[in-house]
């Protein structure tokens, strides 16, 4: 009886184990192979290590939320995160794969940011002020009261900004105030953004992209 | 009218059972320490705290800067001045610093104040030190202490230009107008789930982080206790109402505020700690307000106190 009880947890750790190595081979498959059914290789975009492309607004995926991750790919098909980009590749993107690619990314470290300027520059300033104290008067939140201290993500909804590119950020500023994105709970994130001027989403994104994800 | 032995009887029980419920109000009213300040004037807030990046740098400065530490981040006191999960900014939104957030620039000019109630006159200390008995469900720092008179200290300096006794427009939360449905446990229950739990977890847990929370927990043994003002449905339903969910401000209708307040508080949560071995003597002498300490939740009697 008792040997039995231990070849059964014997066997259930053994499965699991086989499951978490295939669930990632699959994902590492599908970043770096695609699957050819329509979703193309995100390493080509988002880079080797998930670290993305600054200049071309790709964002940076390596240690985002995994539950985050699969969010956005699940709501890319929706009408509530537009993008001409993905919005064809998650759609060819099967349950188990979007899960799998997901976990495969989140468990990347994430890389040192690019967008690093100096603590003097007059846009950082700005950025910091609003990211670290926010703007009450106009009812802006800190970014770092939901987004976590220093921007390192909180669980599922609250994803990690330290580091993640300025440009990135900027559009997708733009895309919650444009209703070009609206896959955000109880729509916290379109009424901020919609209390944002230009000036302003420029200093946050600029200085966002120039701290370092904790842990890091 | 007759003068009988009978009715001078009964005008004596009378006279009695008015003296006795007298001397009750106003022992109840000597004991409950968190009284409600009357309301803020109405109108816009238009007071300007200073800004941090002005705070000098002097020893002055210096126990300005750690008042707002301990402000900020109460938890550096956990153990020893704070028994809970909490810190002050939870409820004191931007550094202590918003309007209709309980402004330290709207609570500070109005102390010293006499209190009819302990029949003394009342320092911002005191007011201070209650927060810690109750709303961080700990023991105050004595006076004199470098942890209160900084605290004090902050206070002091955000109020800088704020004129001495005079409520000032944005000071406490916005005093809600009664409720037009007697506030709804139940709906306030699918208001929870809908706006709040994002955020605070669905039994109010809140949410950590690398083991600390960065939404603070509404009820259970990590919260404020059963002392606290936020435990009383108006002053939540206020708070509410002006300040959530984060960045969206009277997004909720008053009677959402009032159900989701009346929801948050009717959990159990640490004991009063003027609790003297009997919730419904506790509630007689200490919870005659809008309030769930002694009533029954789905059959459970609330006011037991978790640890």
């Amino acid at each position: 009886m008792l040997i039995l009880k231990y070849r059964t947890i014997l066997l259930a750790i053994l499965m699991t184990f086989t499951h978490v190595v295939m669930a990632s081979d699959l994902g590492k498959t599908i970043a770096t192979q695609g699957n050819s059914k329509g979703a193309t290789v995100c390493i080509a975009c988002h880079g080797v290590n998930g670290g993305g492309q600054a200049q071309a607004g790709f964002p940076r995926l390596a240690g985002l939320n995994s539950a985050y991750i699969e969010k956005q790919l699940h709501d890319f098909t929706t009408a509530e995160r537009n993008s001409a980009v993905m919005t064809p590749i998650a759609g060819a993107l099967s349950e188990s794969e979007i899960k799998a690619v997901a976990a495969y990314f989140a468990k990347m470290a994430p890389p040192s940011p690019v967008g690093k300027l100096s603590n003097n520059d007059k846009r950082i300033k700005e950025g910091k002020k609003l990211a670290e104290n926010g703007n009450w008067s106009n009812d802006v939140p800190a970014c770092f009261a939901c987004h976590g201290t220093e921007a390192s993500g909180i669980g599922a909804h609250f994803p990690a900004l330290a580091g993640q590119h300025a440009i990135y950020i900027e559009q997708q500023l733009n895309a919650w105030r444009n209703g070009q994105r609206s896959n955000d709970p109880n729509q916290l994130m379109k009424g901020v953004a919609l209390r944002l001027n230009d000036a302003e989403i420029k200093a946050v994104s600029a200085f966002l992209a120039s701290l370092t994800m904790a842990g890091n | 009218m007759f003068i009988t032995k009978k009715n001078i009887k009964l005008l004596l029980v009378f006279g009695l059972f008015v003296l006795a419920s007298w001397l009750n109000l106003v022992s109840a009213a000597e004991k409950d320490y968190q009284v409600e300040l009357p309301a803020a004037p109405t109108g816009t807030a238009t007071f300007l705290a200073p800004s941090e990046e002005h705070i000098p740098n002097t020893p002055f400065g210096d126990a300005v800067r750690y008042g707002m530490s301990l402000f900020n981040n109460t938890q550096q006191l956990r153990g020893k001045y704070v028994g809970n999960e909490l810190n002050c900014v939870n409820c004191h939104l931007d550094h202590g610093k918003k309007a209709n957030s309980a402004p330290l620039w709207g609570a500070y000019p109005m102390y010293p104040a006499y209190r009819k109630k302990n029949d003394r006159v009342n320092t911002i200390d005191e007011r201070i030190q209650g927060c810690f008995t109750y709303s961080m469900n700990g023991t105050p720092p004595p006076f004199g202490s470098k942890e209160l008179t900084a605290l004090v200290t902050y206070h002091y300096w955000l109020s800088s230009g704020a004129p001495i006794g005079k409520a000032l427009p944005g000071r406490g939360y916005p005093k809600l107008a009664k409720a037009k449905s007697k506030p709804s446990v139940s709906h306030g229950k699918k208001i929870f789930a809908e706006n709040c739990a994002i955020c605070h977890g669905e039994n109010g847990e809140g949410t950590q982080v690398n083991n600390k929370y960065a939404f603070p927990p509404l009820w259970g043994k990590d919260s404020f206790n059963w002392g606290a003002g936020m435990h009383r449905v108006n002053t939540a339903a206020s708070f509410i109402k002006a300040n959530m969910p984060l960045g969206k401000p009277n997004s909720l209708t008053e009677q959402q505020a009032w159900d989701v307040a009346a929801f948050m508080n009717s959990h159990e949560r640490p004991q009063d700690p003027r609790y003297k071995g009997n919730v419904e003597q506790t509630a007689e002498t200490f919870h005659k307000h809008q309030c769930f300490y002694d009533k029954k939740i789905d059959g459970k009697l609330l006011g037991k106190g978790t640890k």
